[in-house]
Parts: C-alpha cells; sequence; structure tokens
C-alpha cells in the first residue's frame, strides 16, 4: 500500500487523473471469467492529456486495490479517448525543495505501478493513445500490451534531463533488450525527442500487439481473452546474457557525448548506468536506484534548467513575448524574395510550402531567377521523392513559383522580404527601388543578420512597414526567428510578421532593431573570446575544447566550420563597428578569408575530424597563453556582460527570450536553461553584473 | 427476381436505452462497430469487393447526418473505393436499405452489399427537428394521431376492440419471457458485436448484452403502467418498444457471388413489397404489405413457417397476427422475442427481424419460409420473404 503525499509548497494544483474499474464479460470474447478494466482520465479533452501527480497515482493505487477485489481473470488499464497519459506531472518537480520529497514521488510512482507486474492476476495495458514517459511505464509494469496502430509512444525522460524512473530504465531493457531499450531510452531522446510509431513499438517488442483505433478495445479484449485461454502464447526472452550489452552501452554513451559536444551530462549518463544494471539487478533493487537517480537529478540545477527550458518553449511556441493583437495582421496572398541565391531559394521555399500563396523571386537577370525557380522545384521534387509531399501538393506549389528579372513583379505582394548581399547601401537602394513598386502596406523585410534594418528604413515614404525578419541556417530547419522593430516599425507591420512567423512554425521573438539581434550579437561575442585567446598564444586546441563540459552541441571552431569564416568574419566586423571594440577582429580569422580556408577542422583519413594544417598555420601566434579554465571563464563573463547590456539597452525584455533564442537559434541544451540559468548557477552572473539573471528557484533549484 | 439474393451474413450491437449505455458513444461509432464485426465474422469477403453500401438512419443529422453510407464506410475501414449512401424510410429503413440493394443485386448492377441501420435515440429523440407541414392538418391529409407513434397504436385498440389491453400486455409479457430464454439459452448473445461504450464518469467499458430487457416483467406490474398517449388508453411503456439506440449491419450477395468466395447462405430473398395504410392507424401496415409480398411470391400464409414482426407496439403485432388468422401466442412467431424486450433503435431494426430469422432457419429445417415485417410511420409496412437455405423434406 502506498501513502498520499502532498505537493510542494507553491506548485500549481495537480489535474488529477482519475482512475475508474467497469467488469467486462469474456464469454463472447471466447473466454470464462471478467476482467476488470480501469480507465484512467483526468475529465478534460484530448489537449489536456492524462498526466500523472500524487493524487493522480493514489487514484490508479484505488483503482488496481478496486480492481483486484473483483476477483477478476485479467486486470487491464486504457486511457481517454486519443490518450493514454502523458507521463509525470512535471509541473510540481521545479517546487520540490526537499529530496525526501523528490525520493517520495519516485518511489510513489513505483509502488503504485509494480503492483501491475506483481499480482499473480494477468495484467493489460491497452494503449489507445499517446503514451509517453510514466505514461508508458505504466504499460511496461503490465504483463501485456496492446497499442492503437495510430498512437505515439516515447521514454523522453533523457530528453527533458531525467531518466525513465518509473520503472522503465529497468523493465525495457529486460522486456526487449539492452541494444533496443538503449534505441528507445537513449537514442530516441536525444535525437530530439523522437517518438515511436505504432509499428516501430511492435517491432521493437516495446507492445505484443497492435489495433486500429476503430476497434481498438474491443480487439484489445479480446487479444487478452486469446492469451488467457493459450490461444496466443507471448514469448519473453532473457536478455541478461545477451552478448551485446557492452557494445550497446558503448553506442548510447557515444550518442550522449555527441549530443553535448563530448560532455558528460548527468541525465543521459544516469540513465545508461541504469540500463546496465538492468541487465543482473533485479526488480526490486532496479527500482530503489531509479528512485535514487530521480531524487539526484531532480534536485540538481540542470534538471531545474531543463524544465525552464522545455516550459518556455512550450509556451513561446504559441505566444510570442510582447506581439502587437493578431487581429492587426494584414492578410498575406502574394509574397515576393529578392535575390534568388541559394539563402533566397530557402526562404522562397519556406514561404511556398507553408503560405501556399504566390511566391515570386527576382534577381538581376532571368537566368538568375530561373536557377533559383528550379531550385525550389527541385527541392518540391525531392520531398516527393521521399514521401514527404504528395505529387499532388507538389504539382500545386510548382505552379506558385514564378522568377523574373523584373522588380514590376512585386507590385501586388503583401510581403517582400530581401536575402541579397549584405551591404548596407545596396539594401538602402533597393527598398527606396521597391517602394516605387509596392502599396504602401506591403511588409518589407530584411533577412539581415546583422546590418542596421532602421538605416534602411531611413528616407523611406513609409519607413513603418519595415521590419527584420532574421531566419537561422539553415532555414527550414532551425526553429527561430527573430524579428527585429526599427523604432518606426508599425504594430501592423509586426503583426503580419509574426502572423507569417507562426504560418512558418516557427518560434519567435520581437527585438529591437540592434547589431546582431539576439543569437549573433552573443555567438559573435562568445566566439570572439576564443579567437582572441588563440591570437594571443593560446593552442587552438585548448582554447576550443575550453567549453567541452558544458554540454553545448559544438566547439567554437566546429560552429565556425558550420558558419563559414567568411560570414563570422563580416559579422564581427559589423558588430566592431556597431557595439565597440570589445568586438575585435580576429588577424587569424582575417588570414583564413584571405587564404580560402574554410576551417579549423577537416576530415582525417580514418574518418574522424582532425585540425586543419591549413588554419594551424595562419594562426597568429600572441605571446600571452591563457589555460582552458581562463578561456573558458573569459567567454561565460563575455556572454554574461553582453546580455545583461541587452537587456539594459532593451534588446529584448526579458532574460527568457535571450535563453530562447539561445536554445532555439543556437541550439544550446536544456540543461543550460539556454544560457543565462548556467551563467547564475555558475556565479558568472553575479560577479560579472552583480546581479543574476533569473531569481533562484526559477531555472535552479530554490535558494 | 433475374437473380437470387441471398443474406450472408447479418449482426447487431448490443441495443442500449437511450440516454444510458450509449450515452458517451456516437451513432457513427455505433454503426462502424457493427460493420467491422460483420467483417471480421466473415474473413472470406474482401472488404474491397462490396460494390455498395446503404445505411439507414430516421433522423439523418449531426452524427447520423453525412451520408452515413459513405460516411461510415470511410470510418470503418473499407476501402474509399466503395460507395455508399443512406436513405431513410423511418423503421424501416434497414429493411429498405436491404431491399434497395437486393433489387441492385437482382437486376444485376452489384454482386456483394452492406445494408444497415443504426439509430441513437438518445442522441437524437424521436421528431427531432420535424417540420411537419401545416397543411397536414390543415387541410385533414392526416389527424394529429397520425404524428405521434404511441396515439395511432391506441387508434389500432380503437378499431379492433377485441385486441383487448389484457391481450397486448400478454403478448408483452411473453415477448420478454421468450427473449429470457433465447438469452439463457445463448441465442440472441451469438449475434452481438461487443461494442466499446465509455461514460464519462464510469470509464470504458464493452457492451455484451442487451440492456433494454426487463425479465422480471409481470401481468400485474404490466397492469399498473401509465398510459402517456391517451387518459385511460391501452398502450403503456409495457406493451410498447422503448427508446433505444443500436446499430444493424447485413452483407447480401448474389447467389452465384456467395457461392463462388464460399461465403455462407443464411437467407435467400423470395420477394419483398412495402404498403401504405391510413396514417391514423400506421400499425396496420404489415397487412398490406405482407399481402402483397406473399402474391409477388405466388405464396399462402399458411407457407410461411416462421415469422419475425417487429414489435413497434404489441396491438400492432396483434391486429397483424389476428388478420392472418394465427395464434397471439404462436411459436411460430418472434420465437427469440422482439423489441418489446429488446428495443427498437428506429431504423436499425429491420435487419435485427432477418438475423433472428437467420438462426430460425438453422435450427428448423422443416420450415421452407420465413416472413420479416414491420410497420412503419406515417402509415406503412413493409415486409420481406425469405427461404430457408437450410430447408430439408416436405415439397
Amino acid at each position: 500500500m502506498t501513502t498520499a503525499i502532498s505537493l510542494p509548497e507553491g506548485a500549481p494544483e495537480e489535474v488529477v487523473t482519475n482512475a475508474v474499474v467497469r467488469d467486462v464479460d469474456l464469454a463472447p470474447f471466447g473466454h470464462k471469467g471478467t476482467l476488470a478494466l480501469i480507465t484512467i482520465d483526468n475529465g478534460l479533452d484530448h489537449t489536456r492529456p492524462n498526466t500523472l501527480g500524487p493524487a493522480s497515482l493514489a487514484s490508479i493505487d484505488a483503482a488496481i486495490t478496486e480492481a483486484i477485489s473483483r476477483k477478476p481473470v485479467a486486470i487491464a488499464i486504457t486511457g481517454k479517448p486519443f490518450i493514454f497519459a502523458a507521463g509525470a506531472d512535471l509541473s510540481a518537480l521545479s517546487f520540490l525543495t526537499d529530496r525526501k520529497q523528490a525520493l517520495a514521488i519516485g518511489k510513489l510512482g513505483h509502488d503504485v505501478f509494480r503492483r501491475l507486474g506483481e499480482i499473480d492476476t494477468p495484467t493489460f495495458a491497452f494503449i489507445n493513445g499517446l503514451a509517453l514517459g510514466g505514461g508508458l511505464e505504466i504499460g511496461l509494469h503490465c504483463k501485456y500490451r496492446t497499442l492503437s496502430s495510430t498512437a505515439f509512444t516515447a521514454l523522453p525522460e533523457v530528453f527533458l534531463g531525467l531518466v525513465p524512473g518509473w520503472g522503465g530504465a529497468t523493465l525495457l531493457p529486460k522486456l526487449i533488450g539492452p541494444e533496443r531499450a538503449v534505441q528507445v531510452i537513449m537514442l530516441n531522446a536525444l535525437n530530439n525527442n523522437t517518438m515511436m510509431k505504432a509499428k516501430d513499438a511492435l517491432a521493437l517488442g516495446v507492445v505484443d500487439a497492435v489495433y486500429q483505433p476503430a476497434d481498438f478495445l474491443e480487439r484489445s479484449v479480446g487479444y487478452a481473452a486469446d492469451v488467457l485461454s493459450g490461444k496466443v502464447a507471448v514469448e519473453r526472452k532473457d536478455y541478461s546474457t545477451d552478448p551485446s550489452w557492452d557494445s550497446v552501452l558503448a553506442t548510447g554513451k557515444a550518442a550522449a557525448l555527441k549530443k553535448y559536444g563530448g560532455a558528460e551530462i548527468a541525465s543521459p549518463m544516469r540513465a545508461l548506468e541504469l540500463i546496465a544494471a538492468s541487465k543482473t539487478a533485479s526488480l526490486s533493487s532496479g527500482f530503489d536506484a531509479e528512485d535514487q537517480v530521480l531524487a539526484d537529478l531532480t534536485m540538481s540545477d540542470p534538471l531545474r534548467a531543463s524544465l525552464y527550458a522545455f516550459n518556455l518553449i512550450q509556451k513561446k511556441r504559441k505566444k510570442v513575448e510582447g506581439a502587437p493583437k493578431a487581429a492587426l495582421a494584414r492578410k498575406v496572398s502574394r509574397v515576393g524574395v529578392v535575390g534568388a541565391g541559394l539563402m533566397a531559394s530557402q526562404l522562397a521555399l519556406l514561404l511556398l510550402r507553408n503560405l501556399k500563396c504566390p511566391v515570386v523571386m527576382t534577381d538581376i537577370d532571368q537566368a538568375r531567377a530561373d536557377k533559383g525557380v528550379a531550385w525550389v522545384r527541385a527541392e518540391l521534387d525531392k520531398l516527393v521523392e521521399k514521401k514527404r509531399m504528395s505529387a499532388e501538393a507538389a504539382n500545386r506549389l510548382s505552379l506558385l513559383i514564378s522568377g523574373s528579372a523584373d522588380q514590376q513583379v512585386f507590385a501586388n505582394c503583401d510581403f517582400v522580404i530581401e536575402a541579397i548581399f549584405e551591404e548596407l547601401s545596396l539594401k538602402q537602394e533597393l527598398f527606396k527601388k521597391l517602394e516605387k513598386i509596392v502599396t504602401p502596406e506591403c511588409v518589407l523585410a530584411t533577412n539581415t543578420s546583422s546590418l542596421s534594418v532602421e538605416r534602411m528604413s531611413e528616407g523611406l515614404a513609409n519607413p513603418e512597414r519595415v521590419i527584420g525578419f532574421h531566419f537561422f541556417n539553415p532555414v527550414a530547419v532551425m526553429p527561430l526567428l527573430e524579428v527585429a522593430r526599427t523604432s518606426k516599425t508599425d504594430d501592423a507591420t509586426t503583426a503580419t510578421a509574426v502572423s507569417i512567423g507562426k504560418e512558418l512554425k516557427k518560434t519567435m521573438i520581437i527585438c529591437k532593431d540592434a547589431p546582431g539581434f539576439v543569437v549573433n550579437r552573443l555567438l559573435t561575442r562568445f566566439m570572439g573570446e576564443i579567437t582572441d585567446a588563440v591570437d594571443e598564444g593560446t593552442p587552438a586546441d585548448v582554447a576550443d575544447n575550453a567549453m567541452r563540459s558544458i554540454g553545448f552541441p559544438m566547439s567554437p571552431f566546429e560552429l565556425l566550420g558550420l558558419v563559414g569564416p567568411g560570414v563570422a568574419l563580416h559579422v564581427a566586423e559589423t558588430l566592431h563597428e556597431n557595439l565597440g571594440p570589445r568586438y575585435r577582429i580576429s588577424p587569424t580569422m582575417q588570414a583564413m578569408v584571405k587564404e580560402g580556408v574554410k576551417s579549423f577542422y577537416i576530415k582525417g583519413d580514418d574518418g574522424k575530424f582532425v585540425a586543419n594544417p591549413a588554419a594551424v598555420a595562419l594562426i597568429h601566434k600572441g605571446s600571452s597563453p591563457s589555460s582552458a579554465e581562463e578561456v573558458r571563464v573569459r567567454a561565460l563573463k563575455a556572454l554574461a556582460q553582453e546580455a545583461r547590456m541587452m537587456l539594459d539597452e532593451g534588446v529584448v525584455s526579458t532574460p527568457a527570450e535571450i535563453d530562447l533564442c539561445m536554445l532555439m537559434g543556437a541550439g544550446w541544451p536544456m540543461h543550460l536553461g539556454g544560457i543565462l540559468p548556467y551563467l547564475d548557477r555558475e556565479g558568472i552572473s553575479d560577479s560579472e553584473c552583480g546581479q543574476r539573471f533569473h531569481a533562484p528557484g526559477v531555472a535552479s533549484l530554490p535558494a | 427476381m433475374s437473380r437470387t439474393v441471398v443474406l450472408v451474413d447479418a449482426v447487431r450491437t448490443p441495443f442500449g436505452k437511450a440516454g444510458s449505455l450509449y450515452a458517451g458513444t456516437r451513432a457513427d461509432d455505433l454503426m462502424v462497430r457493427a460493420m467491422r464485426g460483420l467483417l471480421e465474422r466473415n474473413p472470406k469477403l474482401s472488404p474491397a469487393d462490396i460494390e455498395d453500401v446503404a445505411i439507414a438512419a430516421a433522423t439523418q443529422t449531426g452524427d447520423q447526418g453525412m451520408n452515413l453510407g459513405r460516411s461510415a464506410s470511410l470510418l470503418a475501414g473499407l476501402p474509399n473505393t466503395v460507395p455508399g449512401y443512406s436513405v431513410d424510410r423511418w423503421c424501416a429503413g434497414a429493411m429498405t436499405a436491404t431491399t434497395t440493394l437486393a433489387g441492385a443485386i437482382a437486376m444485376g448492377s452489384i454482386d456483394i452489399a452492406l445494408a444497415g441501420g443504426v439509430e441513437h435515440m438518445g442522441n437524437h429523440p424521436i421528431g427531432e427537428g420535424l417540420d411537419p407541414n401545416p397543411r397536414f392538418l390543415a387541410e385533414r391529409i392526416v389527424e394529429q394521431d397520425a404524428l405521434a407513434m404511441g396515439a395511432t397504436a391506441e387508434r389500432l385498440h380503437d378499431r379492433f376492440p377485441h385486441l383487448t389491453k389484457e391481450r397486448a400486455d400478454r403478448y408483452a409479457l411473453n415477448s420478454q419471457i421468450k427473449t429470457a430464454k433465447a438469452y439463457e439459452e445463448g441465442k440472441i448473445q451469438r449475434d452481438l458485436i461487443p461494442t466499446a461504450a465509455r461514460s464519462a464518469e464510469l470509464g470504458w467499458g464493452i457492451a455484451t448484452v442487451d440492456e433494454p430487457p426487463r425479465p422480471s416483467t409481470t401481468m400485474e406490474g404490466l397492469a399498473t403502467l401509465k398510459t402517456p398517449f391517451r387518459p385511460a388508453g391501452r398502450v403503456t411503456p409495457g406493451n410498447s418498444s422503448g427508446l433505444n439506440d443500436g446499430a444493424t449491419a447485413a452483407l447480401l450477395a448474389s447467389e452465384d457471388k456467395a457461392k463462388q468466395l464460399g461465403l455462407s447462405i443464411k437467407a435467400k430473398m423470395v420477394s419483398f413489397a412495402f404498403a401504405g395504410v391510413e396514417p391514423e392507424v400506421m400499425g396496420y401496415g404489415p397487412v398490406p404489405s405482407t399481402k402483397k409480398a406473399l402474391a409477388t411470391a405466388g405464396l399462402k400464409i399458411e407457407d410461411i413457417g416462421a415469422f419475425e414482426v417487429n414489435e413497434a407496439f404489441a396491438v400492432q403485432v396483434l391486429a397483424f397476427l389476428d388478420h392472418f388468422g394465427i395464434a397471439d401466442d404462436d411459436a411460430r412467431v418472434n420465437p427469440y422475442g422482439g423489441a418489446i424486450a429488446v428495443g427498437h433503435p428506429l431504423a436499425s431494426s429491420g435487419i435485427r427481424l432477418m438475423l433472428n430469422l437467420a438462426r430460425t432457419f438453422e435450427e428448423k429445417p422443416e420450415v421452407r419460409y420465413g416472413i420479416t415485417t414491420m410497420c412503419i410511420g406515417l402509415g406503412m409496412g413493409g415486409t420481406v420473404i425469405w427461404e430457408n437455405p437450410h430447408f430439408k423434406g416436405g415439397k
């Protein structure tokens, strides 16, 4: 039996998932006796999935007791329409102040769910819809599982900075073997939280049978009857002597290291530890170990930062901070893209795919414009080939894209974005020219990464319709869009831009037009400290690896290779000019650009990346090298300083927007909370700026 | 008929009381469940071979709207190459779906078809959304009684005073007793498709038996019931069918195709007929429709060895039996009980009669012909005459 536990102070009231029991006569399904069917349902529709907090667990516990008391031949558990359960109620975790509380929540889950595995009566999970984390773990405790053919399942804990600690880390490897368990618990979670389709879950052995949703419950009861009567035999393998344990654990570890740029981050490492232990551990000792790990992680700053980041991403995906009323947005039914180079073509494709309206591209001659259009059409064909788009949809879009050398084609556009060469005078000239062609309401957007949007709007008759619309490369993949307002940009223009951004399924921040906006400004400042250190004489590998333990997805020079020294140098020069000498221009970078050396790393003969001798030869060698720790601290200090300046200048209004930018625009990890929670917990914010960015408890353990 | 049409198989969901068992279940989901259950029982038939689907409902709006024939087919997972339409002849909806498809099969337009009917009277109370033309009453096209089915039943008592309330109650009691016995012997359950039914408060359950039967019914109890259709009337909730939710489905085929695919043949269609009577005594409809169907088939009432008469009201069955000189408690009539006990989800009931008759045919190879018949609102009756494929002996 379990004891109820109460929520920590300050935690939002639990949305309770109630569990109720009904008898199902198995006679019509060919077996004698009744099945006690437990339904879990929080009473709300599918947009608010079942979650599992202490009161929900108590309700399930009571339902199991009730089910047993009915002396059924089997017990089954199922969810509400479209949803099984989306896992533990995480809302309370951020408020836990005591490790004992954390331990108790883990233990409560185990105490309730393990009953489903330990009672003599056969137990079934009829997973009728979405089952994530603790939801799927309910199923894993049961002896058998059926799954609806349209339901997605996953153990996303490692994605969130946790471990599948309500039995998953111990039960799953025993059920499906180490290799598949590592796939589900580690690789899927680390791969941007990939969920399993029903056929994957069946193939991996996570579930025993899959039925169509139209009569999922009836077929599942039929399956239960067949198992009970022996018509269906379910074989379980003992994986304890499986030869693959060591190698797959190594695979899991490699994936975790790769994800975090070589850093050993607690959540994946502890998950691997639990998986490894499950080889020989009894269920009881496995569950106990899970409790300890869950408590350790829950009472750690990285998990609190992760939860903060997760909630931030979820919330801001829907609501853009500082956005004007959506009703102010103008209808967009024709879009222009100035330029037909690669970036412009990518933008055209993204706009075309999401807005599904006519998109016109221009370039200096018809041949270049045609080339852009051809590229877009070829990409559509590729999508059809990969079965990610129907041929019909591609046909429709192909007819909507066109190219011209004559900018008059923009005449009826509602939104024109430019992606021409990054030079202010060219863009100023372009907007002046466009203004004579387009209507006064047409939004003129620029994808500039560091030039002043304000200055592009100077001298225009309608400067209020100019706005920065800054994507990240590759534009189809990177989720962030920085929307930059000048001092004159009006609300209708901003609302229109935000509405387009939503159509493009981007996460947006609205910032003041300031050099580099948010992401490039911080990244360039950060990179500058590394290149400075190298220029001063720090060995390149020391400088580049100084940040490894933090868990950034790639090192500074790996990032440089991706961005390209040319672009990076150009941004650095612009910021140097506009923000001051703290943005230095690296002689090494200048030399790389001059010599056409693209990267610090090249692929060696064995496929591994090694230092590029051509780059190493260009390093401007100073005489005051720093230690790795010194590099790390100065880079972090620079970030804190710059973030504080941005807030003081009002580039964005809240620290959360800076974090959101780094999470979505730079791919910085959730356990850093973006970046500011990390700077807070390392004491850098205090020492450098005299204050934290977030109050204790917001993205960290409470004080 | 140019080609013989056969009933391959028929099933139904358990029936519920309106607002109870299926209060949280959609009508189209009930229909889909019956269709899928039917197909699951007939694995030799590839769903792609179904050439038309006709689904009936008396109120065709909301979850019974959107052309159920097509929408339920898509929801049931039939290939999108299978067409479908919806039909309405009020209570005889599923019967009409069957006869209309049979006509297409007999003509050679199609070989295999699926007929069905559904009524969720909890979601669609009888008369929902009706807007009778004022001319009906102003011009005395019908009397007020014609628009309330219970009142038409009272009018039958008026017309045939010897069909007393006591006889109606006894008939109703007998229906409950026969149903209870059939349940005991497992004769009803075998054609019920277990159907998931969710209640927000109780969670998921699975309906496996009919909810309406009242096996504890007594004559004394029946005598105390109110007569809601007129003061001192004779029609009570006890000697009428109730307000119910449920769905039925049947597979039809040309005899040749059924044989070719190795499908079961449960009954062969001999003839069918629909006929009209004064709307005020709509319960009398089965008399003329049966006469006509017999005439078409060249049969006499004495040739019929099994009857499935829908029990909208006990008096309406009695009027039918009385006309043809059949005793109130004739064993050939509704051997498993009828709608008074198991319920009458309006448009679905026609196929329930067929699946019962098919079971009688199986049990009684000495019976050659049987009929299914029912009365229909606004003064109609429908009758289908079937031949027993298991018939042995005799002429």
